[in-house]
């Protein structure tokens, strides 16, 4: 039973990163129409960056949470300004192979100077150890992984959906050109949306990087079963994609313990069936 | 939604004469390689690259459907010709019609999966379709995991070809590719191409007019799917092996490139592309990751400045399809 648990909790940390990806998706594609392919590359780097807080300039842990994902953010600002706004109008494809080439960028940058093994990143002191629960010994750590991305998602949800601002921004995705005939500053929104969608996924960076090291293609191969994610849940509801992303990851981890030869492949297949049954998947409504 | 490409000249005699003769010019020159110097083995990989980017060609730029996974025809139908020519021991044409049964098999399979969605969600199944393959090659036994199947016999095409003769590899590589180019090419101008474009232009006004569109995407993704499979089982004999690399997320990538480069929805982009690209590859080999750095850089530089392509530019300014 101890394996089975130590699976069930390995899923509960790859949920939260398949949660905090695929809302990130979410809330950039509701405002940017784009798919943002360069996601896993942006997780990567949020990876990078807390190395290079502690490493180079001895910031620990704790700031390396608030100050990747502000940094990360603000480099995707940068990339939305000065490459994504002008495919408005433009076929969504574009925008997939936009961020696809961004992507291949960052991450071929990042291999040529980091090679493809990992890196360390330790854990920070006050998170090292375990607790005993009875049933299964819990490293603190990968306990903190899980509910510090379950309120990061919940407080994203919060922000989304109960507050002015998040009103101002459902608004604005369903039609930005009222709402800019409102006196609201859409392109502005459109920035920093992007910008949070990304820092969600430097976020989930930084808190792999003790659990899953740091490499520069630790978000190539993710990004695709985040896709499969998205596909499964559908970009329409922001609980959904939230849900999905926990669901998913702890089946995997299911299939870790039972057949664990299917652990690579089971969200693919759930994405198949899915498609079979529901082609709008689980959440969405039709395209 | 705006359109992906701006070929909407109407098909006139005089366009399909231009064509004829582009298409006649490229022939000569590829057939007078071997007397050039030029080294075969770069022409015959760039060839089943350029049928591969034809194919892909067919789905984005006259269907509308961007497959993010087209790589995974190609590799299944290498590693099944592969597999067919060394445990086998078939002769190359049967090996051939091996992988491209298989091809055909698989893209029944994803067609009918993937074609439920639309737009950006095709993208990410198809994606996501190739990837579950990979995964499947990689625990295999028949594929070998990482080492690939190597070492595959050329053999005798039809008992008289000797493929292990470059020359004679060549000719056969060309033939092939031609034929499948002419094939593409009749396909776009038949009416079945005709009714892909006009659910690419605009599906609601296509579905009102009383096609079932989603017959047409499903038959023009079979079409492709089996003759990128065509270009992977002609691969397998110029490469003389069949390994994962063929089925990874980053060669469909490179299928995209090429067609980017040469022009999305334009006949002869995708063969510009593909040689564009593979030279390249050939040229910065040394420099390492700098090459995906480049490849990168290429996509955004397209996409942001140059979304005609090569040869969609040079059309665009005789105001010719090509």
């Amino acid at each position: 039973m101890q394996a089975l648990y130590a699976q069930l909790l390995v899923g509960l940390i790859n949920g939260s990163f398949y949660a905090l990806l695929s809302l990130g998706l979410a809330v950039i594609f509701g405002m940017l129409n784009i798919i943002n392919f360069a996601h896993g590359a942006l997780y990567m780097m949020g990876a990078f960056v807390a190395y290079f807080l502690l490493n180079l300039g001895g910031i620990s842990y704790w700031w390396a949470l608030l100050l990747a994902p502000i940094i990360v953010g603000i480099f995707g600002m940068i990339l939305e300004r000065t490459m994504l706004q002008w495919l408005t109008g433009l076929d969504h494809l574009y925008g997939l192979l936009l961020t696809f080439g961004i992507a291949l960028i960052v991450q071929g940058v990042f291999q040529n100077y980091f090679g493809s093994s990992g890196l360390p990143y330790s854990i920070p002191d006050q998170l090292k150890g375990g607790v005993n629960l009875g049933f299964m010994f819990l490293p603190i750590y990968r306990g903190w992984v899980v509910i510090f991305s379950l309120v990061v998602c919940i407080a994203t949800w919060f922000l989304i959906e109960k507050t002015r601002l998040g009103a101002y921004l459902r608004a604005a995705t369903e039609n930005p050109t009222l709402v800019r005939a409102f006196g609201i500053n859409v392109p502005r929104m459109i920035t920093l949306t992007y910008g949070l969608g990304v820092g969600l996924a430097a976020l989930a960076g930084v808190l792999s990087a003790p659990i899953n090291q740091v490499r520069p293609l630790m978000g190539a191969d993710l990004i695709i079963v985040v896709f499969a994610v998205v596909v499964i849940g559908g970009m329409g509801s922001i609980m959904g994609s939230i849900i999905t992303g926990f669901a998913l990851g702890v089946i995997e981890g299911l299939t870790k313990y039972f057949y664990p030869e299917a652990s690579n492949t089971v969200v693919f297949v759930l994405m198949v069936l899915v498609l079979l049954v529901k082609p709008t998947g689980l959440t969405g409504r039709a395209a | 939604m705006t359109a992906l490409t701006d070929d909407t000249l109407p098909m006139t005699p005089r366009a399909m004469r231009d064509e004829m003769i582009v298409f006649v010019v490229m022939a000569l020159l590829l057939a007078s390689v071997p007397f050039s110097g030029i080294y075969p083995f770069f022409v015959m990989q760039a060839l089943c690259f350029a049928l591969l980017a034809c194919a892909f060609n067919l789905l984005i730029g006259y269907g509308g459907l961007l497959s993010f996974g087209h790589a995974m025809f190609m590799g299944t139908a290498g590693y099944c010709s592969a597999h067919a020519l060394k445990v086998w021991a078939l002769p190359p044409e049967l090996g051939i019609l091996v992988g491209i049964v298989a091809a055909f098999g698989l893209s029944l399979i994803t067609g009918y999966i993937s074609i439920r969605r639309q737009g950006i969600y095709f993208s990410m199944i198809t994606l996501a379709l190739s990837q579950l393959l990979y995964f499947i090659y990689l625990q295999a036994p028949f594929t070998h995991g990482e080492d690939g199947i190597q070492g595959i016999p050329q053999g005798h095409m039809f008992g008289v070809l000797d493929l292990s003769k470059p020359t004679v590899l060549y000719y056969v590589v060309l033939v092939g590719f031609l034929a499948g180019f002419l094939l593409i090419y009749r396909i776009i101008n038949s009416p079945f191409g005709e009714v892909l474009k006009s659910i690419r232009e605009n599906e609601p006004r296509a579905i009102s007019l009383g096609y079932r569109t989603d017959q047409y995407k499903f038959l023009a993704f079979v079409l492709s799917g089996t003759l990128a499979g065509f270009a992977g089982a002609l691969k397998v004999f110029v490469a003389q092996n069949a390994s994962l690399t063929d089925v990874h997320w980053s060669m469909s990538g490179e299928v995209v490139l090429m067609t980017l480069v040469g022009g999305l929805g334009t006949i002869f982009g995708p063969v510009v592309g593909a040689f564009v690209i593979i030279a390249m590859q050939q040229y910065l080999a040394g420099f390492g990751q700098w090459v995906t750095v480049i490849q990168g850089s290429i996509f955004v530089i397209c996409v942001l400045t140059f979304r005609r392509g090569l040869v969609g530019e040079v059309a665009h300014y005789l105001r010719r399809s090509l």
